[in-house]
């Protein structure tokens, strides 16, 4: 049974017809072309598909597409061209979350990454509006979350990545929080004796 | 995946008329579980009801001495266990929902979802094998079989499965009462009545009738509320379901335990009120040994495989824990929060 | 007329260099098997869904497909009787739907091609199989074993050196253990899938593969057509783990659906319930193991006896005991491989096979030895250091094992560590350290051949078949290229992943890198020696590379050594590990930042391995039943801390392949797992011989 929606991805306004059985993740990928969230599990089990819905992360196989009619999607590659300086939009603007995946090569094979990547925006987002997390000790401390690695790992917790790029991956939301600077301020860290903290 | 018919809901009332009228009519909310069903072919409804954009998502602060909430069935699990009342008042019901399932899963599921959700066993998500609560009759394969998740507490011959929600399992320690709307009204039912034990209908996981809708989620705030907190026991340190879970509230007077609530998770059909272990504790001098005391009493009856009988041990150590936590945050009160 | 190659200097080779790919990746832009649209030529693309059987063994009576054929959007379905036939039907896991027998539960009986996904899962759901089902065997416990004739990669099946009984005979110390691996999936994110084409003249395949060249290899003779009638192009993959290392059946199905519909593509996504029967797996090994030591540990004799399963329909045995017969020093040896040929999925390649289960049962044997002669861990490897490979005699390439454990127990901070197990406590948790070394051998690959175009103004194309999986291929191979050039990297424009480049090997025992890295060197030599330092926009060289290292006259490895701190919950026994440090000998690193991460990944998943992995499959039924990323764990985030790495520095080997350097992408994995149990056992006193080392061994 076919039913007639609207959705907004990455700026673009779509109507198209869909089966009511669509996953928003199938609307994306199949109909729409937008393949830059993934199918990882198509169980909500891995985090692949994960897209700013209506601002904040959300996963997309989990979801009926027409149960979003309407709705503001934006995925990995709508971030492009959204970086804070205005005058770098188009070709080279990488989102400063993109730009710090690369720049601590936060990812090897690429398929989690784009639900990576927005799952850090909305982390970031979370953080500011004091959302806590499972390894926030005291809950009756409001306002920013400081994101401490503790806090990074467990809140990017929903993102599986099984060529194992945590490491690269805390390094970039560590930078793109502002808490470390970006590649170019510290050259030794690409040395064969990069040091990674031992966490407690 | 059959094909279906969607029906965006208006309002609660013709929501519940359309699904108690059909019995392959579904609610759907946050989808999270469902659309992981429709794929798996566990459920195969004809209509879906999609009940998330009713104006069931707020959270209301009740008058009262010690503050109360109303919860919205469509509150989301992340803007519920970051709500201040719910942080400063219920902890155990902010730690409990934090220690579940992952940050995007949490902006998507709901309140009624949540606690809706229904067992992982891997025989349940796999239609090739018997399954009594998928298919009544066709048998138990769990019982004979993968066992590491199963339930070790008001089984029966015919389902050992264990609820998955750590949610349901905060609610139970801090007895909420859920609101439910059904074709004849509203009604409460106490948490701890929701879900029920299988027997020999596995099939029913909870006393809700067909068409009955959760609006909403009702708790009472006191002392003993906000001595509480949850712990999660799991292999993965996170987005893993419980082995074992602990939902505890301890009111200490000096040394003498004034009050306190238990709730198991991963241990049965549902979140496991240890009234037992709870009334073994009420009024007695606390002390680490007594809450060891306390939990085995409970775990009497508990009936284990090979592969879960280390949950009777986890389950009590994990009490003890949480006891602990609580009655030292107490009797040190300057030391940080709970974990 | 072709030379080998000659080994190159660095430039480019050592430093950083951005990946080649990284922008499209992380914009989404990069397009994996299922994401190629009207501009690569997949127009209106039907949906191809698998129908797997739900029996063990047995055969097919009927498949009914009226119900899925009433289904809108359902086009056609293809079982046994109505596929294409093919010209071989040899390989059983390949040849699916060619007869009615089935040979392990989850086996594909049927494919559903309809015009939508959603029409196409509801197909496969409708389609109405009738079996005769016979008995069936799905566990190894009890089954009859045998020795193959030889093991995975060509390795002697049983292999003895020296007199093992005297050895025992008399020997002060003995460790005597069985130790045992479950059943793993490599669990790429990127599930197995194929976008196909079928013209009527030629097959094209958008394949999430290792390997394009293999598959058209593999594909061409089965489908009664020449290699050069099919296409495989994998541009981006998901990652593989060796699991897309050879073709698989769902691959077939999607040659066979394309075939039966000309002209039109057919899309397969396996999903990753399927992906636990169909796409191969790491089998559960059992290994015997016996060391006997002098009283200062000094081994006398060293004894693996590895028992595997594998599946009837096709035998692949896991070389678990292999690499006990080059580690360490002893005047007997003995190895032995049995294998149990049950009605199950068939096994494949996992990172590291053999040296991962191998060497998780010899490195805590050796824990264990240690302990009984109250010898250092690190000093007993010590001891026990071979001055020449045990197994050949030859002379090591470059065996820096020692400096490995010593750096890393520098880096660690080993001194000073309790040798007693259970003495340490951190508040809540006990406190643990762990060492084991880690080995894997360097394969070469023959048969790479490249192409070097010039392309004028200094700039060349250089073309190989091989495939970036994500290990970084894409931006070493220009690396190299540019050094061997003698030009900047920017310089070169690199083409891999499609069979319209030269042949390829695999991107798999870890030997990706160095193989086709030898074939671009030797090319681009071949270039200069035709045509000189500047040739002419338009002139090319082609060369395949049939020899480099001399394997006759030398024992090439690499080594490493893992340390593991673990803390154990002492109320739920809950294992976190804190720290991991790995220190590796690997010859040349040929581009620091995408090594590292290679070295990282191995280490996470020889961490996830350690603590979580466990494929359980029901005997009664025959398949895994914890076949979804919710039931099979691998590490998330928060399971991985302080995670560090370090290579020896002047670590070149020139006698491994003209770039310096040997393979990184499977060490990182063999070892951690020992590491990890051996750091458990010190926190606790408890010994887990069997993998995964999870909370309920500790919890009391």
């Amino acid at each position: 049974m076919d039913t007639s929606i609207t959705l907004t991805v990455d700026g673009s306004e779509h109507t198209l017809d869909v089966d009511t059985r669509t996953t928003l993740l199938d609307a994306l990928r199949e109909r729409i072309g937008a393949t830059a969230p993934k199918k990882g599990c198509d169980h909500g089990q891995c985090g692949s598909c994960t897209v700013l819905l209506e601002g904040r992360r959300h996963l997309t196989c989990l979801a009926l597409a027409v149960a979003h009619d309407g709705d503001e999607i934006v995925t990995a590659a709508g971030l492009t061209g959204s970086a804070a300086d205005p005058a770098s939009r188009g070709e080279d603007a990488l989102h400063p979350v993109q730009q710090a995946f690369l720049d601590h090569d936060g990812y090897q094979c690429g398929y989690c990454t784009p639900g990576q990547i927005c799952s850090a925006v909305g982390v970031l987002d979370e953080a500011k509006q004091g959302h806590p997390s499972h390894v926030t000790d005291d809950l009756e401390v409001g306002g920013d979350v400081e994101l401490t690695d503790e806090e990074i790992r467990e809140r990017m917790s929903g993102n599986l990545c099984r060529c194992g790029a945590y490491v690269g991956i805390l390094d970039a939301v560590r930078q793109a929080a502002g808490q470390t600077p970006g590649r170019g301020v510290d050259p030794a860290r690409h040395t064969h004796d990069h040091e990674t903290e031992g966490a407690r | 995946m059959k094909e279906l018919t969607y029906v965006r809901a208006d309002d609660a009332a013709s929501a519940v008329a359309t699904v108690s009228a059909d019995p392959h009519a579904r609610f759907l909310g946050g989808g999270t579980n469902l659309v992981d069903h429709l794929k798996l072919g566990v459920a195969t409804p004809s209509t879906l009801v999609d009940v998330s954009r009713l104006p069931l998502d707020t959270v209301e602060v009740l008058e009262g001495d010690r503050g109360g909430l109303r919860i919205g069935a469509n509150v989301r699990n992340s803007d519920l266990a970051a709500h201040p009342v719910v942080r400063s008042t219920f902890p155990a019901l902010s730690r409990s929902l934090l220690a579940g399932a992952s940050g995007q899963i949490r902006n998507q599921a709901t309140t009624g979802g949540n606690l809706l959700q229904r067992t992982r066993c891997v025989y349940f998500q796999d239609v090739t094998t018997p399954c009594n609560k998928r298919e009544p009759g066709s048998g138990c394969s769990a019982l004979e079989g993968y066992g590491r998740y199963n339930a070790i507490l008001g089984t029966s011959a015919d389902c050992v499965a264990t609820h998955p929600s750590d949610m349901a399992v905060g609610l139970a320690a801090l007895d909420a009462d859920v609101v439910v709307l059904g074709p004849d009204g509203e009604r409460r039912v106490p948490l701890a009545d929701l879900h029920r034990l299988p027997g020999h209908h596995p099939e029913d996981d909870t006393t809700l009738a067909h068409g009955e809708l959760i609006t909403a989620v009702e708790l009472r705030g006191s002392e003993l509320t906000r001595h509480s907190t949850y712990y999660k026991a799991r292999d993965r340190a996170s987005y893993a379901f419980a082995l074992v879970s602990v939902a505890g509230a301890l009111e200490l007077d000096g040394d003498v335990v004034r009050d306190v609530r238990i709730a198991w998770g991963g241990v049965a059909h549902k979140p496991w009120r240890a009234t037992v272990a709870e009334q073994a504790l009420r009024g007695e001098v606390y002390s680490e040994d007594a809450v060891r005391a306390a939990a085995a009493e409970e775990l009497r009856a508990a009936e284990t495989g090979d592969d879960n009988a280390f949950k009777v041990a986890m389950v009590r150590n994990a009490t003890a824990l949480v006891m602990h936590q609580l009655a030292s945050k107490q009797q040190h009160p300057q030391q940080g929060g709970t974990r | 007329m072709t030379q080998q190659a000659t080994p190159v200097e660095a430039r480019s080779m050592g430093t950083h260099l951005d990946r080649a790919d990284g922008r499209e990746k992380v914009t989404g832009h990069a397009r994996y098997a299922m994401e190629h649209g009207a501009d690569d030529g997949v127009e209106a693309p039907l949906t191809a869904w698998l129908v797997q059987s739900t029996i063990a063994r047995g055969r097919v009576v009927r498949v009914d497909p009226a119900a899925a054929l009433a289904h809108p959007g359902v086009v056609s379905v293809l079982d046994h009787e109505s596929a294409p036939r093919l010209a071989d039907t040899e390989d059983r896991e390949l040849a699916i739907l060619q007869d009615d027998r089935v040979g392990l539960r989850g086996q594909i009986v049927a494919v559903v091609l309809a015009e939508t996904p959603e029409a196409a899962r509801e197909g496969a759901r409708l389609v109405h199989v009738a079996y005769d089902e016979e008995p069936h065997r799905a566990s190894l416990e009890g089954a009859e074993t045998y020795a193959p004739e030889s093991v995975n990669a060509g390795h002697e099946t049983d292999w003895a050196d020296g007199d093992v009984a005297a050895a025992f005979a008399g020997a002060a110390v003995v460790v005597d253990q069985r130790y045992s691996t479950p059943h793993e999936h490599n669990s790429p994110m990127e599930p197995h899938a194929a976008t196909a084409l079928w013209d009527g003249e030629r097959l094209t395949l958008w394949d999430s593969t290792q390997a394009v060249h293999a598959v058209a290899k593999t594909f061409a003779p089965m489908l009664g057509l020449e290699a050069a009638q099919i296409t495989v192009r994998a541009p981006y993959v998901g990652g593989g783990f060796g699991s897309k290392g050879l073709p698989h059946a769902p691959e077939m199905a999607a040659a066979l659906a394309a075939l039966s519909v000309p002209g039109r593509p057919v899309k397969l996504a396996v999903t990753r319930q399927q992906m636990f029967a169909l796409t191969g797996y790491r089998t559960e090994t059992v290994s015997h193991v016996r060391l006997a030591a002098e009283p200062d540990g000094r081994l006398l004799g060293i004894e693996q006896h590895a028992v595997s399963q594998t599946s009837a329909i096709k035998e692949f045995t896991e070389q678990t005991a292999t690499a006990a017969r080059m580690m360490y020093a002893a005047p007997a040896r003995a190895t032995t491989h049995r294998v149990a040929a049950l009605d199950v999925a068939v096994p494949s390649w996992m990172r590291a096979p053999g040296e991962m289960p191998g060497m998780f049962a010899q490195e805590v044997a050796m824990d264990e030895l240690a302990f009984a002669c109250e010898v250092d861990p690190i000093e007993l490897r010590v001891r026990n250091e071979p001055d020449a490979d045990p197994e050949t005699g030859n002379p090591w390439n470059n065996r820096r094992l020692v400096e490995c454990l010593e750096r890393g127990a520098e880096r660690f901070g080993w001194a000073g560590r309790p040798s007693a197990p259970g003495t340490v406590q951190d508040g809540d948790w006990w406190v643990g350290t762990g060492v084991a070394a880690a080995t894997y051998p360097t394969l070469w690959m023959p048969g790479n051949t490249a192409r070097v175009e010039s392309l004028g103004g200094g700039r060349y194309a250089v073309s190989i078949g091989a495939v970036d999986i994500g290990t970084g291929a894409r931006t070493v191979l220009v690396q190299i290229a540019a050094d061997a050039l003698g030009v900047d990297p920017a310089a070169v424009d690199l083409h891999i992943g499609d069979t319209d480049q030269p042949a390829a090997t695999v991107a798999g025992g870890s030997a990706g890198t160095g193989s086709w890295g030898t074939a671009i060197v030797q090319t681009v030599q071949q270039l200069r020696a035709d045509h000189g330092e500047h040739p002419d926009a338009g002139v090319a060289s082609t060369a395949t590379a049939e020899a480099y290292p001399d394997m006759d006259r030398y024992a090439l490895h690499s080594f490493g050594a893992v340390f593991a701190e673990v803390r154990i919950h002492r109320w739920t026994g809950e294992l976190r590990a804190p720290r991991l440090l790995g220190v590796y000998s690997s010859g040349r690193v040929v581009n620091p930042m995408t090594a590292r991460s290679q070295f990282y990944g191995g280490l996470v998943m020889g961490l996830s391995g350690a603590l979580f992995e466990e494929s359980v499959r029901d005997p009664r039924f025959g398949h895994v039943v914890t076949q979804d990323l919710a039931t099979y764990h691998v590490a998330s985030h928060a399971d991985v801390h302080g995670i560090e790495v370090e290579w020896l520095a002047d670590d070149t080997d020139t006698l491994a392949t003209p770039f310096g350097g040997r393979g990184i992408g499977e060490i990182g994995i063999v070892g951690t797992a020992a590491a990890v149990a051996n750091a458990a056992w010190h926190a606790t006193g408890i010994r887990v011989r069997d993998l995964p080392v999870t909370a309920d061994r500790f919890v009391r």
